[in-house]
């Protein structure tokens, strides 16, 4: 902040307190009558019959005032408020933010940390361990997978053993710490309405839906030239892009033929945080074996 | 010269009729969030979806039914405590009819999701320039009014809401600043953290200034006028006034304690905060000190009742928010029920309580009336209301402080105990008795609707005659 701002900012808030400290010490020093007492109305009177006493302040409230000004003076020792003054304590909020995650870590490093070597199989059926990813899962995957792991539109299942980018522990390890970005492009404006019905059609025969057979078959060639690219030439997809298998009952925006034309027409962008830097290599690795778990672990179901 | 002998008390019944309709909606809207938030299949389509109701039902309590009542009493002191009519009665209706159509705008676009997305300031920016001219009409009327004043003093309620049209002009015009991009949408001219900055600035504001400051006139006429009592102490209103006026300003940061806001603005907030206690308690001790010599009176009269609870839950809250801006309490508290518990005991059982005791004070003085049709009624809305806003707060106290504990509860393994709809499970036996709560207090308004409703067809409206100036108000 430059110096400007840090002495505006300084003398407008000691003004204020000297200011509030002046009204009350005046007020509270003239001599006034005994409480109370009928006589003693400032001698105003509006509407009629509004009078007022002029009572002095109640004592305890004026100490009260005083307490809370002498707090403020205080904390604004102690604590930045005066512009660039840091205050005698040296604190910040980065400071102590800093300063409880380091305490945290070195609270909780050693818990995760004899899972480290350990392969993430092995972790799978380690039930303290499940019970750790569990409780990770269920504070930082379940806004998006559910609390039951089994997504919802547009959120992956993770309980089918049906992957879109590689089920093996090492691929849950690198979807979880990188993160993944899922992309459809959009085919709307270039197929125009008519092609991207049929090739819907085509899609919907790959996994053996009811669909209109000319359609799908005009669609097949739309497929062959375009779509294979990413699903491949069998519609099974490609998992090293992310690429969903088509010929399958799983799907992750619907598969009805409404949603599918939505989905070959605007495409689809689909993001997996990533956690790595967040949470550290050992927690993505217990969180790595409970994910994997719900797959392959019926203990852990 | 018929109209210049008498006050304009039309344009306060008008605006005094639109606080009890406006009230019913605005809560009738809350009650039904209240009941999305325990039934959430009652959020049906995106017009009436929880996320768009809320803030109508915001506008609905503080501008609609508050609003009304702050234009209500604010003519209707400005005018008996100096002493002459309104400056200009054109002008007036023009603030009555232009606030309405800012109300019934704000209930046609929220819904449709027409907003600017900032909290107590969601209308977009043509209803925001609509405001602007209604409020510099309003200025001119009060001040105008003040300006030609029979009586040499001002009497203090009248400072209050002479803050409080200066201070809301001021907020409002600087917190909407926005660069329209079409007729329903705009963006702020602020970004990042200083616009957060400047929207809690104007959020705590509008509670310091429109929640607060303005009732606080109300409370200074209504209360002392009810009890036949003068005023507690001058010096006190002097000192409360000006410490308060000043102080609210600054405590705006403990909305966004423990955010990207720069630290020094969070300690300012702070200890602003924490000074302004006292400043706060000053208004509730001049209201509830007026009453000494007057006690009697609490066990007859309901209105008086409605005044003094008022303040009581005014002391509350004001204890409550200092204490809540500790950066250590904001912790716990922040985020949670707490929260909408405390803005509730500020604005049912204060902003709430001393508007209903206000109106049942003026009504039947607008309709030539000596009293209310029923003053048993009252003494049921009385009660109705006070078991509504304790249920309200209290199950929102234990939701809230049980929130803030469920979150920041650790497994031994550093992971959270409580996964997020775990919390929002344990919260639904509390959100029902905030519904029933509500419930009642919006009982407690149609019993009101039904007695106002009595007053004015058995009386029929009376404009009062200006008396002459006497020796006594120089």
């Amino acid at each position: 902040m430059s110096n400007f701002w840090s002495t505006y900012i300084t003398v407008i808030v000691v003004a204020g307190i000297i200011w509030v400290t002046f009204v009350l010490f005046t007020q509270s020093r003239q001599k006034v009558n005994k409480a109370g007492e009928a006589e003693d109305t400032t001698g105003h009177r509006w509407d009629d019959d509004l009078e007022e006493y002029n009572n002095p302040l109640p004592r305890w409230w004026m100490w009260m005032f005083y307490l809370t000004i002498a707090f403020g003076i205080g904390y604004l020792t102690l604590y930045p408020g005066l512009g660039n003054w840091k205050g005698l304590r040296g604190w910040t909020s980065v400071g102590q933010y800093k300063e409880e995650v380091a305490q945290a870590q070195a609270k909780y490093e050693p818990l995760y940390a004899k899972y480290r070597s350990m392969d993430v199989k092995a972790v799978a059926a380690d039930p303290q361990a499940q019970e750790m990813g569990k409780r990770l899962f269920q504070t930082y995957c379940v806004q998006c997978h559910g609390s039951d792991a089994r997504g919802a539109k547009g959120f992956p299942n993770l309980t089918d053993n049906d992957w879109l980018w590689g089920g093996s522990t090492e691929a849950i390890h690198t979807t979880i710490a990188g993160g993944r970005h899922g992309q459809m492009p959009p085919w709307g404006a270039a197929f125009g309405e008519e092609k991207v019905k049929d090739t819907a059609n085509y899609v919907l025969s790959l996994s053996g839906k009811k669909h209109d057979t000319a359609r799908a078959a005009r669609g097949k060639e739309t497929f062959a030239t375009v779509c294979v690219a990413c699903h491949g030439t069998d519609g099974k997809g490609n998992q090293a892009m992310g690429a969903p298998n088509l010929t399958d009952s799983t799907w992750l925006y619907g598969g009805t033929e409404k949603t599918i034309i939505q989905t070959i027409t605007n495409g689809r962008q689909n993001q997996m945080p990533a956690w790595k830097d967040f949470l550290g290599d050992d927690k993505v690795h217990v969180l790595t074996a409970y994910v994997w778990g719900l797959s392959n672990n019926t203990k852990a179901q | 010269m018929e109209t210049q002998s008498t006050y304009n008390y039309k344009v306060v019944r008008q605006f005094a009729i639109m606080t009890v309709v406006w009230g019913i909606v605005g809560m009738l809207v809350g009650v039904i969030i209240a009941a999305q938030l325990v039934w959430p299949d009652l959020n049906i389509g995106p017009w009436l979806h929880f996320g768009r109701l809320r803030p109508l039902h915001t506008n609905a309590v503080i501008f609609a039914f508050g609003g009304c009542g702050l234009f209500a009493t604010s003519y209707y002191v400005v005018q008996r405590t100096c002493n002459v009519r309104l400056i200009s009665d054109k002008l007036a209706a023009f603030t009555f009819w232009g606030w309405q159509t800012v109300i019934v705008l704000a209930a046609i676009t929220l819904p449709l999701g027409i907003t600017q997305g900032k909290e107590y300031a969601e209308l977009e920016w043509p209803i925001d320039l609509l405001i602007t001219v209604v409020w510099v009409a309003y200025a001119i009327v009060f001040f105008g009014t003040i300006g030609i004043r029979k009586v040499k003093h001002i009497y203090v309620a009248n400072w209050f809401y002479g803050a409080f049209i200066l201070a809301v002009a001021l907020l409002h015009v600087v917190n909407s600043m926005a660069i329209p991009v079409s007729l329903t949408k705009s963006y702020s001219v602020y970004a990042g953290a200083v616009d957060a900055m400047v929207q809690w600035w104007y959020g705590h504001n509008a509670v310091g200034f429109f929640l607060t400051a303005a009732f606080l006139g109300m409370m200074y006429y209504f209360v002392p006028k009810q009890a036949g009592r003068p005023v507690y102490s001058y010096r006190l209103s002097v000192v409360h006034f000006w410490a308060l006026i000043f102080t609210y300003m600054w405590a705006g940061p403990h909305h966004l304690h423990y955010t990207a806001l720069p630290d020094w603005t969070q300690s300012i907030g702070m200890v602003f905060s924490l000074i302004l206690l006292a400043p706060s308690w000053g208004g509730m001790i001049n209201g509830v000190m007026t009453l000494s010599g007057a006690w009697h009176k609490l066990r007859t009269d309901p209105i008086l009742k409605f005044l003094v609870v008022s303040l009581s839950f005014y002391g509350m809250s004001t204890f409550e928010g200092p204490m809540m801006s500790i950066k250590t309490v904001n912790a716990l508290s922040h985020y949670t029920d707490w929260t909408v518990g405390h803005v509730h005991s500020g604005a049912l059982g204060w902003v709430g309580f001393i508007t209903i005791g206000s109106m049942y004070y003026l009504i039947p003085r607008l309709f030539g009336r000596e009293q209310m049709h029923s003053i048993k009624l009252i003494e049921a809305h009385f009660w109705m209301a006070t078991v509504g806003v304790v249920l309200y707060i209290a199950a929102l106290w234990i939701s809230g402080v049980m929130q803030g504990l469920m979150w920041r509860a650790l497994n031994p393994d550093g992971t959270l105990t409580y996964a997020f709809a775990e919390v929002v499970k344990v919260t639904y036996p509390y959100h029902f008795v905030r519904l029933l709560g509500g419930a009642l207090y919006l009982g407690g308004m149609f019993l009101m609707a039904y007695n106002v409703y009595r007053t004015a067809v058995a009386g029929k409206p009376f404009d009062a005659k200006i008396p002459a100036a006497t020796a006594s108000a120089h």
